[in-house]
């Protein structure tokens, strides 16, 4: 059997959960726990503290993992360790929550530092009225005009596929072009 | 689509930044701790400011500026109602009091003027809106963002901001395609502008210029809020490949693109 992985980030609440859970075939393995800070509280009641996890079962010889990061920087010790042989990674971000734009960009250049893979970013909640347009969002995030930056509602399972379509149109891509 | 949020989560200067690259045109409402700014934008560019009620007309900011002396500013506010800035510009030129260029030039100074103050407001509400215009009657400039930019990023002291901003100094940095031209760069700058180059990391230049890891940080950061720079992975004959052998369960290429396909082909169908 073999396995590959792509891990899903972003900051606190950025839907990375939820992303995983609308492709995947098994109940997402989440470790969430009740949030104790009353700030974060407001935003959603529990939080991922270690990983998520959902599974998609390519054939009986392939399988590819999705983890997602917790999003607290408390527990950034987690990313290096997630990241290790990823095929790639997506960055979430809440398009109606500007405040969480520099860490999303922190943890964004932070993964670029800790390797080298194909990733895109997607900009999630773009079906609110208070969400920044995508070149807004774009702007805000320091994303070159080369990086995709693709517009996603985590709980629509079409547009989640195409975020991973994407990453992997990307990765085959690199890999062409670096014969 | 919404442009709003808080100063708190998004400063001043990273809000000219974002207008800046995206050649917003509009205004730019802030609702301040005590009072409310406009800041009005033609294709990324600082055009107009007002701050509060205070008196931005034309008359006030030649007066401020000691073009016009007191019976001069009060004879002219005494008819204001009856002309239009542009005229009053126009009527001054034709005597011979102000050239044009001290018309732009003082109302640029002012412009700036209110955009300094603003960076010191790190509390309330902005939102861009993208048809609001400056009055008709109010003389526009046409001000580049970039030194405004840098400016206001030497303002940002906050370890911890900037390490967010910069997690790691073993990227490098590379120029981008704006031009470098009219930049009041300080020396620190200028010597970490020399030295960049994609196979150079942060950590590098900082020790061939003798900077602490706060000092680039703070430099690089307004660097790259100006829109000058970006950050890249370090070019080095030995940089890893964006591919590398530990994604795959295989090392075979063949195989490895076999298996994207059929990764792409389960997505497809599910």
């Amino acid at each position: 059997m073999q396995t590959v992985k792509m891990v899903v980030t972003g900051p606190f609440s950025a839907g990375k959960t939820q992303f995983i859970q609308s492709v995947s075939e098994i109940d997402v393995v989440a470790t969430e726990r009740k949030i104790s800070s009353s700030s974060e509280r407001s935003v959603k009641d529990a939080t991922t503290v270690a990983m998520d996890f959902g599974r998609i079962t390519v054939d009986e010889d392939l399988v590819l993992y999705l983890f997602g990061t917790p999003g607290q920087k408390r527990f950034d010790f987690m990313w290096e360790i997630l990241s290790e042989g990823m095929l790639g990674f997506i960055v979430m971000v809440d398009s109606t929550r500007p405040e969480t734009f520099r860490e999303a960009r922190s943890i964004l250049e932070t993964f670029r530092a800790y390797a080298p893979t194909p990733f895109v970013v997607a900009a999630n909640k773009q079906d609110k009225s208070d969400a920044w347009e995508l070149e807004d969002v774009r702007h805000a995030l320091r994303l070159d005009a080369k990086t995709k930056l693709l517009p996603c509602i985590a709980t629509n399972k079409a547009q989640v596929k195409q975020v991973l379509l994407e990453l992997l149109y990307s990765i085959l891509a690199e890999m062409d072009s670096s014969r | 689509m919404a442009l709003r949020g808080n100063l708190r989560d998004f400063t001043i200067t990273q809000l000219l930044n974002l207008i800046n690259l995206a050649q917003k045109t509009g205004t730019l409402v802030i609702d301040g701790p005590s009072e409310q700014a406009h800041v009005s934008f033609r294709q990324g560019k600082l055009a107009y400011a007002k701050v509060g009620s205070e008196d931005n007309s034309l008359a006030a900011v030649l007066h401020k500026a000691n073009k016009l002396n007191v019976n001069q500013y009060r004879a002219i506010a005494e008819r204001s109602g009856q002309m239009t800035d542009k005229e009053l510009g126009l009527l001054l030129i034709n005597a011979g009091y102000v050239s044009q260029e001290d018309i732009l030039l003082n109302l640029q100074g002012y412009f700036t003027d209110v955009i300094r103050r603003l960076f010191a407001w790190v509390e309330g509400f902005f939102r861009f809106e993208n048809e609001m215009l400056p009055p008709d009657d109010r003389i526009n400039v046409r001000l580049d963002l970039e030194n405004l930019i840098i400016e206001g990023s030497r303002q940002l002291r906050e370890w911890e901001e900037l390490q967010d901003e910069i997690p790691s100094l073993d990227m490098a940095l590379k120029f981008t395609d704006r031009p470098m031209t009219n930049l009041n760069l300080s020396i620190e700058e200028w010597r970490v502008v020399k030295y960049i180059d994609p196979k150079n990391t942060m950590k590098q230049i900082a020790s061939a210029a003798k900077l602490t890891d706060m000092e680039i940080r703070r430099i690089v950061y307004g660097l790259i809020q100006a829109g000058l720079v970006e950050m890249v992975r370090p070019l080095s004959p030995h940089a890893a490949p964006q591919i590398n052998p530990r994604m795959f369960p295989t090392q075979d290429r063949e195989e490895q693109k076999t298996l994207i396909n059929k990764l792409i082909g389960r997505i497809q169908k599910l």
